[in-house]
C-alpha cells in the first residue's frame, strides 16, 4: 500500500517579492521557490508511518514552476519511493485550489493509496482549501489540521488540533485525506549528497495534464504590501530604547 | 609491612643479562608476566576508523597528551584520547553528543605523537552520522538548510549579500557591475556581509583598500558561502556542491590574487578547493596588509590609547600557520599597549567557532561549564586588556555575547584588527562605522 504527499512549491519570501509590469504576477525571473513548508511536514508525517508499518511513500506534485524537480528528488532522498509529476501547460501558471485538486484528483485516484498527505494551507491557499477539495473529488473522509497520525486496520487514527490548544482524537476510515499541520518530528535533515545521489540514480514519472477550465475568480490585480503607517522608530541610547520597548509591552499588557 | 599488600607473582627475571654492553643481571631486568590487557573489544574503533579519512582514530596508543591542550576538554571532559577509550567502553561516537562538540581546533594533533587527526576524523564521522539518517542538532540543521538554499548559514537573502557595500563610503566594485579583471578579489564571506559587526569590518577594511589605492573587487550577491565549517561538521555534499558553484563563477572573472576576511574561507581555497580544479593565490587580509606595512605606516597618524590582546584564529594560525601578520599590524598602531595572553599562537585557546561549532552554541553549552568563548574572555580580561583584537569574523558576535554573559561589558571591547587600522588612519570613529 502507499502513502500520497502533494508537494506545492511556493515563492521563497526570504527575497523581497517583485511584482510584474502586468500588474497581475509577481516577477517569476526574480523569485526562487521553497516547498510549502506544511507540505515538508506532510512528508516527514508520511515517513515516519512508513518507518511505522511499511507503507510506500509516493509524492505527488504539478509542475507550475518549472522547478518542481529538486523538489521531489529532495523527497526521494528522505526515503519516498516514488515520484510523480504532473507536467504540460500549467508551467508558470498560479493554478487555483480548485483546478490543483481537480488535477490531482485523478492521478491519486489511480495511485490508489491508504492516505493522502498535505500541508494543511499554503501561503497561496491560506484558507486551506486543497485536501477538503481533494477529499470531495475523490469522495474520500477528509480531515485537517492535524499533528499526529497512526494507521491502523482500515482506519487511520488522527490527533488534531482545535482552539483553545485542545486536541481532539479522530478515527477515518482509509482511504482518507489529511491536512497536516505538524509531523510528530521536525522534517528530517537530508544531506545535500544524498539528493545528488537521487538525482543520479532516481527517476521521476511523469504525468501529462491540462489547464482546466475553470470558473474561476479573475486575478485583477496584485499589489505589494502598503506601509500601515503605525510603526514608530525607536531612537537615542540603548536604555532609552529599551525603555520605550517596555513601555510598549506593558502598555499591550505583555510584560 | 602493610598486610594489604602481597607479593606479585609472575616476576620473571633473568640471573645473567647483558645488554648491548651493559649488565642488566637480577632485579634490573625484572618484568610482569602477561597481564590481561584487551579487557575490551575493539569493535567500535575498528568501525570509527573504516570510514574515509577516519582511519587514524585507531592508532592512538592512549599516551594522553592531547587532553590539557583540548580546549573542550578545558570547559568540559573531552579530547581524542577520551573518546577512544569511550569507544573502547562500548560508547559510540556516532550517537554520543560527543560528536558534536570537537571544534577542529587541531591543537591535539599539534602533541599527538602518533598523528591522530580529529581534523580528518570528525568530518568523516559526523558525515556517515548524517548520511545514516541520525538527527543533528536543530541549530546545525537550520544553518545547513539555510546554507544550501542561500548560500549562507545565516539565512539571508543572496541578493542583499552586496548591501553593505552601500554604507562603506568608498566605492566597493562588484565584479559583475564592472566587468573588469581587477587584481585581488576580496572573498568578503558571509558573517562580513550580512552580521552587523561583520559589516562594521567590512566597511573598515573596504576604506583601508581604498586608502592603498588597491585594485579590488567583489563578487557580491554572486558569492556563495565557501564552504568549510560546513564540510567539518559532516556535510560534505553541501561543501562540494559549494566549491563547484564558486569555482564556477570565479572563471568568470579575471584577478589575479584573492584576499579573503575569513581565515576559514583562507582554509577552504589552500586545501580544498584545489581538489575541485580550483587554483588560487590566496592570502588573508592580515597578510596582506601586512605586506603593505611600509606603505600603511605613514598613514597611521591618530594615536589609539588602548590596551591591547590578540586572539589567534584556529584556522589562521594553526591550520595556516600565520601568527606573525597580525602582530605586526597590531605592533604598527600607534599608542596600544600589546599584551600576549598565556594561551596564544600555537597553543592559542580556541572561540569554540571552527567546525560548525558556530551552529552549536547552545548544544555545547548545555555540556560544558562555560562556553569557550567566555573561557577566553576571561582569559582576555585577566591580562588588564580594555580591547580583544581578532581577525576571523566568527570571533566578533562569540566574545562580545561572551563579554555580556561573563559580565565585563564596558570593560573590555572586541574589535577587529581592520577597525582598529581604519580607526588610526582616521577612516573611522572609535564607534563602529555603521552603529
Ligand atoms: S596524544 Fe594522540 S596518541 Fe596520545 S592519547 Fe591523544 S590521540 Fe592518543
Ligand atoms: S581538534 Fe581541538 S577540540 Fe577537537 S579534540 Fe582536538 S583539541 Fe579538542
Amino acid at each position: 500500500m502507499t502513502l500520497a504527499v502533494i508537494l506545492k512549491q511556493v515563492p521563497d519570501v526570504v527575497e523581497e517579492l517583485a511584482i510584474d509590469p502586468s500588474g497581475t504576477d509577481l516577477d517569476r525571473d526574480s523569485v526562487s521557490y521553497v516547498v510549502n513548508e506544511f507540505d515538508e511536514h506532510a512528508l516527514e508525517e508520511a515517513l515516519l508511518l512508513r518507518e511505522a508499518t511499511g507503507e510506500d511513500v509516493v509524492v505527488v506534485g504539478v509542475d507550475t514552476t518549472g522547478e518542481l524537480d529538486q523538489a521531489l528528488y529532495t523527497a526521494l532522498a528522505k526515503g519516498a519511493q516514488r515520484a510523480v509529476k504532473l507536467v504540460g501547460d500549467v508551467e508558470g501558471s498560479w493554478l487555483s485550489t480548485r483546478a490543483l485538486a481537480g488535477l490531482l484528483a485523478p492521478v491519486i485516484r489511480e495511485l490508489s493509496p491508504r492516505l493522502v498527505l498535505t500541508g494543511v494551507q499554503a501561503p497561496d491557499d491560506l484558507d486551506g482549501q486543497l485536501a477538503p477539495t481533494l477529499g470531495a473529488l475523490l469522495d474520500w473522509p477528509h480531515t485537517g489540521v492535524v499533528v499526529g497520525t497512526e494507521l491502523a486496520d482500515g482506519l487511520v487514527r488522527v490527533r488534531k488540533e482545535l482552539w483553545g490548544g485542545i486536541m481532539l482524537d479522530l478515527e477515518l476510515a482509509t482511504p482518507a485525506v489529511l491536512g497536516i499541520q505538524a509531523a510528530r518530528a521536525t522534517p528530517r535533515y537530508v544531506p545535500v549528497g544524498r539528493v545528488r545521489q537521487a538525482m543520479r540514480e532516481s527517476t521521476i514519472e511523469e504525468v501529462e495534464v491540462e489547464t482546466p477550465v475553470e470558473s474561476a475568480p479573475k486575478l485583477s490585480r496584485l499589489r505589494a504590501p502598503e506601509a500601515a503607517g503605525r510603526a514608530e522608530m525607536l531612537t537615542g541610547s540603548p536604555s532609552d530604547v529599551v525603555e520605550r520597548i517596555l513601555e510598549i509591552l506593558r502598555a499591550r499588557g505583555l510584560y | 609491612m602493610d598486610s594489604s599488600l602481597r607479593k606479585v607473582q609472575d616476576v620473571w627475571e633473568q640471573d645473567t643479562a647483558i645488554v648491548e654492553g651493559v649488565d642488566i643481571s637480577g632485579p634490573w631486568n625484572r618484568m610482569f608476566g602477561q597481564r590481561v590487557i584487551w579487557n575490551y573489544t575493539p569493535e567500535l574503533i575498528d568501525e570509527i576508523a573504516s570510514f574515509p579519512g577516519a582511519e587514524s582514530f585507531a592508532w592512538c596508543y592512549q599516551c594522553g597528551k592531547c587532553v590539557p591542550v583540548c580546549p573542550v576538554d578545558v570547559v568540559g571532559d573531552y579530547g581524542p584520547r577520551k573518546l577512544y577509550r569511550k569507544a573502547q567502553t562500548g560508547i559510540s561516537l556516532l550517537d554520543s553528543p560527543d560528536l558534536w562538540l570537537c571544534t577542529t581546533c587541531m591543537n591535539c594533533l599539534r602533541v599527538c605523537p602518533k598523528q591522530v587527526d580529529m581534523v580528518q576524523i570528525m568530518p568523516a564521522v559526523r558525515e556517515q552520522a548524517l548520511l545514516s539518517g541520525r538527527p543533528l542538532p536543530a541549530e546545525l540543521q537550520e544553518a545547513l538548510e539555510n546554507t544550501a538554499r542561500y548560500g549562507n548559514p545565516l539565512g539571508q537573502p543572496p541578493r542583499k549579500r552586496e548591501a553593505w557595500v552601500k554604507d562603506a563610503g568608498v566605492p566597493v566594485p562588484i565584479l559583475h557591475q564592472i566587468q573588469r579583471p581587477v587584481e585581488w578579489l576580496w572573498w568578503v564571506e558571509c558573517y562580513p556581509s550580512y552580521h552587523p559587526r561583520g559589516i562594521d569590518a567590512s566597511i573598515a577594511l573596504a576604506r583601508i583598500f581604498h586608502a592603498l589605492g588597491l585594485d579590488f573587487g567583489i563578487l557580491g550577491r554572486e558569492e556563495k558561502c565557501a564552504g568549510d565549517s560546513q564540510r567539518l561538521a559532516g556535510e560534505r555534499g553541501l561543501f562540494e556542491m559549494l566549491a563547484e558553484e564558486n569555482i564556477r563563477t570565479l572563471s568568470k572573472y579575471e584577478f589575479r590574487h584573492i584576499v579573503v576576511t575569513d581565515p576559514h574561507a583562507l582554509n577552504a581555497f589552500r586545501k580544498q578547493y584545489p581538489k575541485y580544479g580550483g587554483q588560487y593565490d590566496v592570502w588573508h587580509y592580515t597578510t596582506l596588509l601586512a605586506r603593505e606595512l611600509p606603505r600603511l605606516h605613514p598613514l597611521l597618524t591618530r594615536q589609539l590609547p588602548y590596551r591591547l590582546t590578540f586572539h589567534d584564529p584556529c584556522y589562521l594560525g594553526r591550520h595556516n600557520g600565520e601568527y606573525d601578520a597580525p602582530r605586526q599590524l597590531i605592533e604598527a598602531l600607534p599608542g596600544v599597549e600589546f599584551t600576549e595572553m598565556p594561551r596564544c599562537r600555537q597553543n592559542s585557546y580556541c572561540c569554540g567557532g571552527g567546525g560548525g561549532g558556530m551552529w552549536l552554541d547552545s548544544f555545547a553549552a548545555g555540556r560544558q561549564r562555560r562556553r569557550l568563548s567566555e573561557e577566553r574572555v576571561l582569559e582576555a580580561v585577566a591580562t588588564g586588556a580594555d580591547t580583544l583584537v581578532i581577525c576571523c569574523p566568527y570571533e566578533v558576535s562569540r566574545f562580545e555575547d561572551a563579554v555580556k554573559s561573563t559580565g565585563y561589558e564596558g570593560r573590555l571591547r572586541v574589535r577587529d584588527i581592520a577597525e582598529l587600522l581604519a580607526e588610526a588612519m582616521g577612516l573611522i570613529g572609535e564607534e563602529p562605522a555603521k552603529a
